[in-house]
């Protein structure tokens, strides 16, 4: 059983899913169960903050959002870390990572304890500093690559109109300068040891291309037009929920987008999800099977409702605990398959 | 108002085997061959080929199909307005070359 302290009463599932879009009766109709393989990653969503509104954030993301983990919870984290060697990966998101006050704590210290540490890095933060305070953050490809992070970026597309469209206007030149100004650190160079992925969103309710092709167009064009190089493209399947789901409601594309993605579906892609070898943290401390459950309000539960956390951690019982699905989870398992590292499949 | 176009009526595609199964069959299996799956041509060559001909044939319901086709095998608002302007210069360049037919029979009438 999970112990846990009690935070708050579950929030209710949303109540305009659809029956054919429910993922439990899908798994159950095909026969597929998908339980925990392992906790090899401990994703920490550290703050809600960002210096962008990007159109499909699914975390909402703003300079107005303030949710951040309190620096005992930071501190809880770095402990999971050294008191369980399973966990090789510390895979920091938000929001911004980089604008809550503990993040370069916390990197140095997960680097000290010879822990894997991903930082999924927006490129504009570099230029744009703090969006309340104003502080320069001009120093963060240095800090990177003295600790040597594995840096994780989005860039919609190669081209300044897919991603200014998803990002905002003037997103794609910083995302530019800031890919080059990694490069000269070493990101993406062969033999450097620093790792500089992409990420790509598809710009609307579509599928993603084929992550391989994806790549190699990425790689040409990035060097002929710039002279970038990365390492790898992962390629993310928008989610429907937040941000991105009431445009899908205002623009009366929803239940359209979820049949795209249910009639994707693919055995073979959801058996790779990410929520079998990771737990995500939320700002409050509380435990999830995945970011996108996070953002649903969806904490990892025991017996009785009660909500797990940081603070009572149980490995063994998070290993037997039952992964939780809901509609949002068909983004995960169409097509290719999608994760916080790419296709699946 | 009423259209005879209704985008929600593409979906309603696979109904036509309702009035000949076999023959929906076959088709729908050569169509997924042909269009599905990378061959001698990629898939993305093959949706921006599918995007120029509804254009030129004037099909709504294949312009909204092969504009997400062509966004999900990758190519760009670029490649696809090309493609366009590839059918429209084929529709302009077989116009033009009917022109050698009137010429002829100019040659024929005219003393």
């Amino acid at each position: 059983m999970i112990q846990s302290i009690p935070l708050r009463a579950l929030a209710p599932a949303p109540p305009d899913e659809l029956p054919r879009h429910d993922f439990d009766s899908l798994l159950q109709a095909r026969g597929l169960a998908l339980p925990p393989l392992g906790i090899t990653t401990l994703q920490v969503n550290i703050t809600k903050m960002c210096n962008q509104v990007c159109r499909h954030c699914h975390v909402d993301a703003s300079p107005k959002r303030t949710e951040a983990l309190s620096r005992e919870g930071v501190e809880r984290c770095v402990e999971l870390l050294a008191d369980y060697p399973e966990i090789r990966t510390l895979d920091i998101t938000g929001g911004a990572p980089e604008l809550h006050p503990d993040f370069e704590w916390l990197v140095a210290r997960a680097r000290g304890l010879n822990r894997h540490v991903v930082v999924r890095h927006n490129l504009t933060v570099t230029f744009d500093g703090h969006p309340l305070t104003g502080a320069s953050l001009a120093h963060l490809p240095d800090f990177f690559a003295r600790h040597r992070c594995e840096v994780v970026c989005s860039l919609p597309y190669y081209q300044e109109f897919f991603t200014d469209a998803q990002r905002g206007d003037g997103v794609f030149a910083k995302s530019i300068a800031g890919l080059q100004r990694l490069n000269t650190l070493g990101y993406g160079r062969a033999g450097s040891g620093l790792s500089l992925n992409l990420v790509y969103n598809p710009v609307g309710p579509y599928l993603p291309a084929a992550q391989g092709v994806l790549q190699a167009d990425y790689q040409r064009e990035l060097m002929a037009r710039f002279g970038i190089e990365f390492n790898q493209l992962y390629t993310i399947t928008n989610m429907p929920i937040n941000r991105f789901r009431l445009h899908l409601e205002k623009s009366g594309q929803y239940t359209g987008y979820m049949d795209k993605l249910l009639g994707a579906f693919n055995a073979d892609a959801a058996a790779g999800v990410m929520c079998r070898t990771l737990v995500s943290v939320g700002h409050d401390g509380r435990l999830y099977d995945c970011d996108f459950n996070q953002m649903r309000d969806m904490p990892v539960t025991g017996a009785g409702g009660r909500v797990a956390t940081i603070f009572d951690f149980d490995f063994a019982a998070l290993m037997r605990r039952q992964i939780r699905f809901a509609s949002h989870c068909l983004g995960c398992t169409a097509g290719a398959g999608s994760s916080c590292g790419g296709a699946t499949t | 108002m009423s259209s005879y176009y209704e985008s929600t009526d593409l979906a309603k595609f696979g109904q036509i085997g309702e009035h000949g199964k076999a023959l929906a069959d076959e088709f729908f299996k050569y169509y997924g061959m042909v269009t599905g799956a990378d061959g001698a041509l990629t898939r993305r060559e093959k949706a921006l080929i599918a995007l120029a001909i509804s254009h030129s044939e004037k099909c709504p319901y294949c312009i909204d199909a092969y504009s997400t086709a062509c966004l999900e095998a990758g190519a760009n608002p670029a490649q696809m307005m090309e493609a366009v302007h590839v059918a429209a210069a084929m529709k302009a360049g077989i116009t033009l070359v009917h022109a050698v037919q009137m010429k002829n029979h100019l040659d024929k009438l005219v003393l």
